[in-house]
């Protein structure tokens, strides 16, 4: 990460450094289908209720369980609903939870982390064994915890994922602020007398910014995955919602028969992840960060 | 180097002290407590005071916790609510099975993504690489309950070779269990041997470019020597903590894997203890997850600095 040069048509370098960025990741193959894939999800999610050839919770006793066909494309569940409707909807329940999930978990996981490496001492080593306290309880426990005793809805969810998800991304952010802090330009800053708050947003955030992106980008699909297997679990997001997690739950009973009801959210979830996953590795490659020696946490 | 490991230990201690708070004042905080939750609609009248008074609810959050904190200490957490047993005789069994198929897995996955690693880190960007680096990005990032499906619906269901869900009684030996555990086994090891593999060849690529092994070329050392004698002592060093946190997400993160194939595990007591609101349970599988992955986590730290004279000395002096 380098400084950013401060010019004097900052905008219109803002745009050429992102599209510059983005055509970093489209030169190799796999960052092009990474962002190929990812494009796809988010445009099909948008798009997904004008299109949507059926009505995603209409049950209907005749239409159990058909294999995939002309009318349904992908078959019907055992409750007669048509597997495609569910499928290109669930992606839109995915993408929005875990997209606002995310945001969230940028802004406080970012925020904190800034202010911690910024203050140090003691504040600083209390926030950072709160943070290590947490990190050390699986999230899946503490996720269930709270869904169980506050209720499934996506207002509980998102904010409970985003907080989750963000304090992996303090230690991040602390970390880049802490390589930043000693530079010179922060030490002039102050000479200069710049306020802490002006400091903060001037000259700290667009130097860790990209750190903390890269660490968001790869929280999402981390956060996608969570999402997916709390539904799974029956944690998530309440029936008749279409979501990927909770259709593969409830085809799983019935595949030895009737597996295209739980092929498609398979395909839509493992799709999305990887495309995320493959978007995120070269994100983080076009702005010079190696994150192949991150462990799964 | 006592001094150091006494402080690691300390920390971890902390760590763990800071953990049984967020459990219990969390259990305090969010709404309900274990027997409004425990007896629902039941939850007035004469039932709620009995239960009350047998959970001792009655008495000030803090003296709880002592109490319940300082029973925790002596290895004794408490009666669960549902089955009215000894947390302890429910976690024993748990832990047996989780242990066998956490250890199972990674006496098959360590080896394996050491393996893979080397050969992807050597072969880098050659068709060895390519392949084998396409295989493990997709099996560490498709979810654990999707491959575990598709292992049933694929093994189980169209091939017929093995069982699809795991039918054994909690209490079952141990010869028993292994026959039952190889679709767990290969779909937790699947993920896992994908995430340490990756760690192993960016940490051989690392090391392959650094000037002592530069050196060792231009010296003429032939080149499988140099990869086992210069090489691979080295790369492997920083992959122990990788393999650490690794090993506490299986122990955690199996909660679904286990759902799947219905493993009688401490991964599916999580999922059974919360559905059944079952909280004295919930905060024991909190403390003891949370002590495995300090736990493992200390003993990696442990691991490389005996093994690495030169961050011993970092260490000290910092």
């Amino acid at each position: 990460m380098q400084s950013n040069l401060i010019s004097e048509d900052k905008q219109k370098n803002k745009l050429e450094k992102t599209f510059e960025i983005l055509k970093t990741m489209a030169s190799k193959p796999s960052g092009l289908i990474g962002l190929t894939i990812v494009l796809f999800h988010v445009v099909l999610a948008l798009i997904s209720p004008y299109i949507a050839p059926y009505d995603y919770k209409a049950i209907s006793p005749n239409t159990m369980l058909l294999a995939p066909s002309a009318e349904h494309w992908f078959g019907t569940d055992s409750l007669g609903r048509d597997v495609f409707t569910r499928t290109i909807l669930g992606g839109r329940t995915a993408l929005t939870v875990t997209f606002f999930g995310s945001l969230i978990a940028l802004l406080w996981g970012g925020l904190l982390g800034i202010f911690c490496g910024l203050v140090g001492g003691k504040i600083d080593d209390v926030v950072m064994r709160v943070v290590d306290a947490f990190l050390s309880i699986p999230w899946i426990l503490a996720m269930l915890l709270i869904v169980s005793l506050l209720g499934t809805s996506t207002e509980v969810l998102i904010p409970a994922l985003g907080f989750f998800y963000g304090k992996g991304i303090v230690r991040v952010a602390r970390a880049a602020t802490h390589d930043v802090i000693a530079k010179d330009f922060i030490v002039s800053a102050r000479a200069r007398g710049h306020s802490n708050m002006s400091i903060i947003w001037n000259e700290i955030i667009p130097n860790v910014r990209d750190a903390i992106l890269v660490e968001g980008a790869m929280r999402w699909s981390w956060m996608l995955l969570g999402f997916s297997s709390l539904s799974f679990l029956g944690f998530g997001v309440s029936p008749p919602t279409p979501d990927w997690g909770l259709m593969i739950s409830n085809a799983r009973g019935l595949m030895s028969f009737a597996y295209w009801s739980v092929i498609a959210p398979i395909v839509g979830l493992s799709s999305l992840i990887i495309g995320i996953n493959l978007t995120a590795d070269a994100f983080a490659k076009a702005l010079g960060i190696d994150r192949s020696t991150k462990a799964p946490v | 180097m006592l001094l150091l490991i006494l402080k690691r230990i300390g920390l971890g201690l902390i760590t763990l002290f800071i953990v049984s708070l967020i459990t219990f004042v969390g259990v305090e905080v969010l709404p309900g407590d274990a027997c409004t939750t425990y007896l629902e609609r039941e939850a007035y009248g004469s039932a709620l005071d009995a239960c009350i008074k047998r959970l001792g609810l009655d008495v000030p959050a803090y003296e709880r916790y002592l109490d319940w904190a300082s029973n925790v200490v002596r290895g004794d957490f408490g009666y669960s609510l549902s089955g009215e047993m000894p947390i302890n005789e429910v976690l024993g069994p748990r832990v047996k099975n989780s242990l066998v198929l956490a250890s199972v897995s990674i006496l098959i996955g360590i080896p394996l993504a050491i393996v893979l690693g080397i050969i992807t880190a050597l072969w880098r960007d050659k068709l060895p690489d390519i392949m084998i680096s396409t295989i493990t990005i997709f099996s560490m990032t498709i979810p654990e309950f999707i491959s575990a499906t598709l292992l049933i619906l694929i093994v189980a269901i169209w091939l017929g070779w093995l069982p699809g869900i795991v039918i054994i009684p909690s209490d079952a030996t141990f010869y028993e269990l292994l026959s039952n555990i190889i679709l767990p086994v290969v779909a937790i090891s699947m993920i896992m041997t994908a995430h340490m593999a990756r760690m192993v060849r960016s940490s051989v690529i690392q090391v392959m470019a650094s000037d002592y092994v530069q050196m060792a070329i231009l010296k003429g050392v032939p080149y499988w020597k140099m990869v086992f004698r210069h090489v691979l002592p080295n790369a492997l060093l920083p992959a122990i903590n990788v393999v650490a946190l690794t090993i506490a997400w299986l122990l955690g993160g199996v909660v679904v894997t286990e759902v799947v194939f219905n493993y009688p595990g401490l991964g599916r007591l999580v999922i059974e203890s919360i559905s059944n609101r079952d909280l004295p349970v919930v905060q024991a599988l909190a403390i003891i997850l949370a002590s495995i992955y300090v736990g493992i986590n200390l003993i990696a730290d442990l691991m490389t600095l005996m093994l690495n004279p030169r961050l011993k000395s970092l260490q000290i002096r910092k």
